[in-house]
């Protein structure tokens, strides 16, 4: 029974490569390791055996070509999977992804496609410190011409990433490496997520939660645990950072009058900003309090264990937030 | 000259319609008519012509930020290119991209390029899927003396060798990196030096002299094709004008001499007086050329000066692609 069976994130994400791959000649891999050691989150294990060394590449540690071969291929007709192997590393290619793919179609009056995907690992907990745990996600929704997605369930990860690879958009698919492991229902069969849409993990009427990646985890765990005291919280997962579903968002802001959001990235000019900015936009008169922001501290990610659980938002945390949303009478 | 006297001629043409889009551009902008910035190729075109001569119509060029000269040479048409340096709806970007976007993806040009060394990256990417197809076509990268000093340009570089790809390096060293000389920006003094680093032959040539870049071009082209990899040709030319526009802008950083001396090896009428002098073609048939593309010229400028500007509405449009095309 399809119903039964479970993949971990990891192998979801590999499963709709391969699929993507079975189906489409024109569709490729490149990045650095992912080749013949599988990558190092083993994120592309096995590929380069069934595909070969033509469509699954070995590149040299150069983020700024590996990206550049990915814009070049994708404008001249390939469909090309590209891995940055840590969001940090986004930052060495930050021309190829900000200058160029992000912007060639437009420049070019509409006539160039570029159907590519980025991949990458994004957030911390891992003792990876400053340079290997960040979540730079807000910087790139604010590039337009770039798509940004960030599953935060092994199903999501394999629908989303299938959808990444049919996209005709330069789209940045951020894996978190905290969830590589975390095992749950994926389907056989190939099915796509359609970017853009928000998932109501947990229907609730009193306040409304937004948190991606692993905090929509750290998010139901609070949720849970105030549904003993009978405090009914919706959760919300855009799934896709940009564009957002800001429709969906607004929606269940007018349903409970009482939002928070939360993300792993520094709160500050983090989504959470944009964020309760679209909601005081959309849905200010519904609103029984100001839209809470859960996000890190304005430092970089500390790599002491004792300071890193500290930095990271969690469950406590957002509790704290939740109950902090609910202090304000309503009107 | 083992180049035939029609591919002499095929060259020739290449360089003056160069030449011409670029005088008139330069007029254009002296009288304040173009938006934006201008980077004229005025001087390096025997570079872009001697290589796109030896390109096919489905083989990829990246560009620079002058790069007007790749488009013409690879084929570009004056009323869209002119309509586009006027921000025209009918330019080849419409309107979108301007003098240092402009492209045609028809041609296989992937784009001028707004950011130095930019371009070599996406030309591997082009070589790459041409590997990938097994059809025989070829990439070339345009860059200048200055890009070679930039991080894209080594990432490029290494990996078009480290992945054996179809591709050829073309430098225009044109000694200046916008206005500081070379060699205060680098301690060698041929770009060709840093070939060996990557593992590709690499070959000096006069850049005034559209048959030697052409028959360098060649060289390197078919050894891509036939699965040699990579190869580097450094040309050594030089800007007429200025790195922008057409004025110094009060600026001294070149010699009055020295511009004088390129000037005198102009590749243009130095390829005309070598073809009258082998009795390939008489100055009447120049005149001619001249003639018939200076009224092309004239009807591209009035072809985009009557064209349309963009609605605004178009601001919105394109930002992305909206129809999923995969399978």
């Amino acid at each position: 029974m399809s119903d039964e069976r479970k993949l971990p994130y990891v192998m979801a994400f590999n499963e709709a490569v391969s699929q993507a791959m079975e189906a489409d000649p024109s569709v490729f891999c490149a990045g650095e390791d992912i080749g013949a050691f599988g990558g190092v989150f083993g994120t592309f294990g096995g590929l380069q055996a069934k595909f070969g060394a033509d469509r699954v590449v070995d590149t040299p540690i150069s983020e700024q070509a590996i990206v550049g071969l990915g814009v070049g291929a994708a404008a001249t007709g390939l469909r090309p999977i590209v891995d940055l192997m840590f969001m940090d590393f986004i930052c060495v290619a930050m021309d190829q992804i900000v200058n160029q793919a992000a912007k060639l179609k437009y420049m070019f009056g509409g006539e160039a496609t570029l159907p590519l995907t980025i991949t990458t690992a994004g957030g911390g907990g891992l003792s990876a410190a400053a340079q290997h745990s960040q979540s730079l996600e807000a910087i790139l929704c604010h590039i337009p011409g770039l798509k940004v997605v960030y599953p935060s369930t092994p199903y999501d990860m394999k629908g989303l990433m299938t959808a990444c690879i049919s996209e005709d958009n330069p789209t940045v698919m951020v894996k978190h490496k905290r969830l590589l492991g975390m095992t749950g229902h994926v389907p056989a069969e190939r099915y796509e997520i359609p970017l853009g849409k928000a998932n109501i993990v947990r229907a609730g009427k009193d306040v409304t939660v937004v948190a991606y990646g692993r905090m929509v985890h750290e998010s139901v765990a609070a949720a849970e645990k105030l549904a003993a005291e009978g405090i009914e919280c919706e959760v919300i997962d855009p799934r896709t950072l940009q564009p957002l579903d800001t429709e969906t968002i607004v929606e269940s802001a007018k349903r409970t009058n009482r939002v928070l959001v939360v993300h792993e990235a520094v709160r500050f000019g983090g989504l959470g900003a944009e964020i309760a900015a679209q909601i005081q936009e959309q849905a200010f008169d519904y609103l029984d309090a100001p839209v809470g922001r859960i996000g890190a501290p304005f430092s970089p990610v500390p790599f002491s264990p004792a300071l890193e659980q500290h930095y990271i938002p969690d469950a406590k945390a957002i509790e704290a937030g939740i109950r902090e949303a609910l202090l304000r009478v309503g009107a | 000259m083992s180049i035939s006297p029609d591919k002499q001629f095929d060259l020739h043409r290449r360089m003056v319609r160069i030449r011409l889009f670029e005088e008139a551009a330069g007029r254009l902008a002296e009288a304040n008519r173009l938006p934006g910035f201008l980077h004229l190729y005025v001087g390096e075109e025997a570079v872009a012509s001697g290589v796109c001569g030896a390109l096919n119509d489905d083989d990829h060029i990246t560009s620079t930020h002058r790069g007007h000269g790749h488009l013409v040479a690879k084929g570009g048409d004056f009323n869209r290119m002119m309509a586009e340096l006027m921000g025209k709806a009918t330019g080849y970007c419409k309107g979108k991209g301007g003098s240092m976007h402009i492209s045609d993806l028809s041609l296989g040009m992937l784009g001028a390029n707004g950011i130095v060394g930019a371009g070599s990256p996406i030309a591997v990417g082009a070589a790459f899927a041409n590997k990938y197809r097994k059809q025989g076509q070829v990439a070339v990268a345009f860059f200048g003396d200055g890009a070679t000093n930039i991080g894209a340009f080594h990432e490029a570089a290494n990996m078009a060798c480290a992945l054996h790809l179809p591709i050829v390096f073309a430098c225009e060293n044109n000694e200046y990196g916008e206005f500081t000389p070379r060699d205060k920006t680098m301690a060698i003094t041929d770009i060709v030096d840093r070939a060996a680093g990557y593992g590709m032959p690499g070959v000096i040539v006069d850049g005034m002299d559209v048959i030697a870049v052409h028959e360098a071009a060649l060289e390197a082209v078919e050894r891509a094709r036939t699965g040699g990899g990579p190869s580097l040709i450094e040309a050594k030319t030089y800007r007429f004008y200025n790195h922008h526009g057409v004025q110094n802008l009060g600026l001294k950083y070149r010699s009055d001499d020295e511009v004088a001396r390129w000037k005198e090896r102009d590749p243009i009428f130095t390829l005309e007086d070598r073809m009258v002098e082998n009795k390939v073609a008489t100055r009447q048939q120049f005149e001619d050329i001249w003639t018939q593309l200076r009224n092309d010229i004239d009807n591209a400028i009035k072809f985009a000066e009557e064209s349309p500007v963009p609605a605004p509405d178009q601001v919105l449009v394109d930002v992305y692609t909206q129809k999923a095309g995969a399978r």
